[in-house]
């Protein structure tokens, strides 16, 4: 006790001094951290660029022009027709019945997890949702083929081809629900109790607690999961080049064959391609698209989300 | 032959303990509320007034591991009976919490979410007019019903909580230290409309403020740990607030409102 005291008291022991020092760490740690945020942002937008550089060349070619890419609905860059809509539909149709198989389960499932389970239940259940995210995606492709068509084809009948949109689509959705329903659950936990407390206190049930007040203030970040399952799906490339077939083909029924975008890109260039051919550069105006096409979607997202969106704090 | 009398009281508790497990945070609390008056719950912190509070509509029971033995009665019933709805008991026990906590919905929809979930069927529009009047608040929000909740003051955010509260009808209305988070102006305002609502409700009050309850009461309950060192917090006095702050019958409750302790 006297030796700590007679430290403490000893005010004198670092002498005054305000002046300006160098301090050779913060400017060190400064400067790393701006090299990585430039460094993330560069890579974005040289990939961009690069992106934009060989499909301009493929615009560039005089057979090709605008309306034909945007107003015609076959692909077949070697014998002259350059419709990119099959390629569109078929991304955007899978990619719809993912969101379709994954959005009410993943939320079904967040909301059980965050709001009825109990912790002994979700810290069990939680990390097991979460192995299915690390199933490698090759894996998912097959199950779609062996598993999912056969299985369509018990129920819908011999209209459901070996390569379909709606299989692939749908094991998408299984592949992406463990994202959708582990960051949903992530925006529901972190819904202030005081809310749930303030709904109960009202003669609330548990069901209207959740589904009325939890779940709108958990509006944001369920949105996130959306969009980084949009993202998913249309980026998705091993599922719908096992499982939906391999050619573009105009349709709107999920039980025909039709090739994505994704699935496209990952058949031509697994081939033999020399640089400079118009079936090289068309590669690079279908990614520009499906860079496009993801983006807008992001966007559109986004709006909903804003609209609807609970403010609280 | 007691339960078959009408009941004078608005809540009676009979040999109410809460426990945490094993831990009792409340033991042996016998009151009886009056109706329509102000009771408040004074006492140190961490004496268990709040889990006092939330025993009396039965908050406890999302603490899990909580349970409660006695009786906390509400017109002749025992609402820990083995027949009764926790969620029934809420529809007739309102509550105010210590910090305001608004819906992030519209100020309209505040009001008209917790009405339309009790299964009000009448004029909306005059429920949230009503309601937002009998809160005090209504000439400050009815060209704004439409905004959201948190664009509101402190203040007035806790005034949409009794005016959502008031809009249900219950019987009782608990309050968790309804102005601790509020400034002096703002606590003003709850502690006049606490004035207003007795009329109409009774109200149990927890405050950790004795000047508050002194102001607002017109019953006190002292509660203080046990002394046998359990850490239990348990009801050492209860009577009219007049006579808790001039005259208590014990030392413990004297020093405390002199400021003694605590």
């Amino acid at each position: 006790m006297k030796q700590e005291n007679t430290i403490l008291e000893n005010k004198n022991f670092r002498p005054l001094d305000l002046k300006k020092k160098m301090r050779p760490g913060e400017s060190v740690i400064q400067s790393l951290l701006f090299i990585s945020g430039v460094l993330s942002v560069f890579i974005t937008v040289a990939i961009v660029y690069e992106l934009g550089k060989e499909a301009l060349l493929f615009f560039n070619n005089p057979d090709v022009t605008l309306a034909k890419f945007f107003g015609t609905t076959r692909w077949q860059p070697g014998i002259g027709l350059f419709g990119i809509w099959p390629l569109v539909t078929s991304t955007l149709i899978t990619s719809a019945i993912a969101i379709f198989v994954s959005l009410p389960l993943g939320l079904a499932a967040s909301l059980f997890l965050s709001e009825y389970a109990s912790p002994k239940a979700r810290s069990a259940l939680k990390p097991i949702l979460e192995i299915l995210a690390g199933i490698p995606t090759v894996v998912y492709g097959y199950f779609a083929l062996l598993f999912m068509t056969p299985l369509l084809q018990k129920i819908f009948g011999e209209g459901v081809q070996v390569y379909n949109m709606a299989s692939a689509g749908i094991v998408m959705g299984i592949m992406i629900l463990p994202l959708i329903s582990s960051m949903s659950e992530d925006a529901l936990s972190a819904v202030p109790r005081v809310l749930r407390e303030g709904a109960y206190a009202m003669g609330a049930t548990k069901f209207e607690t959740s589904l009325q007040v939890v779940l709108p203030a958990a509006l944001s970040g369920i949105g996130a999961a959306l969009i980084i399952g949009i993202s998913r799906a249309v980026g998705e490339t091993m599922i719908v080049a096992i499982a939906a077939g391999a050619g573009p083909n105009f349709t709107f029924d999920p039980f025909k064959a039709a090739e994505t975008m994704t699935g496209h890109i990952a058949r031509i260039s697994g081939g033999d391609l020399s640089y400079n051919t118009i079936d090289y550069t068309s590669l690079f105006a279908v990614a520009l698209m499906l860079f496009l096409v993801t983006l807008v979607l992001n966007l559109i997202s986004q709006t909903i989300i804003n609209r609807f969106r609970q403010r609280y704090e | 032959m007691q339960n078959t009398q009408i009941p004078e009281y608005a809540i009676e508790t009979k040999n109410l303990f809460v426990f945490y497990g094993s831990f009792a945070a409340v033991s042996e609390v016998n009151l009886k509320i009056e109706k329509q008056k102000v009771t408040a719950i004074i006492g140190p912190s961490g004496c268990g007034k709040s889990t006092l509070l939330r025993a009396f509509n039965r908050m406890n029971d999302f603490v899990p591991s909580s349970y409660v033995t006695g009786e906390v009665l509400m017109r002749g019933q025992n609402i820990y009976g083995s027949n009764i709805d926790p969620v029934e008991v809420r529809r007739n026990i309102g509550m105010v919490f210590q910090k305001p906590n608004p819906f992030p919905k519209s100020i309209y929809e505040n009001i008209a979410w917790g009405a339309r979930i009790n299964g009000f069927k009448g004029n909306m529009d005059e429920l949230v007019e009503q309601s937002l009047r009998g809160a005090a608040l209504w000439e400050e929000v009815k060209d704004l019903l439409k905004k959201n909740a948190y664009e509101l003051s402190g203040g007035q955010q806790q005034r949409l909580c009794i005016a959502r509260t008031i809009a249900i009808q219950p019987d009782i209305i608990l309050m968790d230290e309804p102005a601790s988070a509020l400034d002096p102006i703002s606590t003003l305002r709850i502690e006049e409309l606490m004035q207003e609502l007795k009329k109409n409700y009774t109200i149990i009050i927890v405050t950790h403020n004795m000047q508050q309850a002194a102001r607002v009461s017109d019953y006190t309950a002292m509660m203080m740990l046990e002394k046998d060192g359990s850490r239990s917090g348990t009801v050492i006095e209860f009577s009219e607030t007049k006579k808790i702050f001039t005259n208590p019958k014990d030392k413990r409750t004297e020093d405390y409102v002199t400021g003694r302790f605590g």
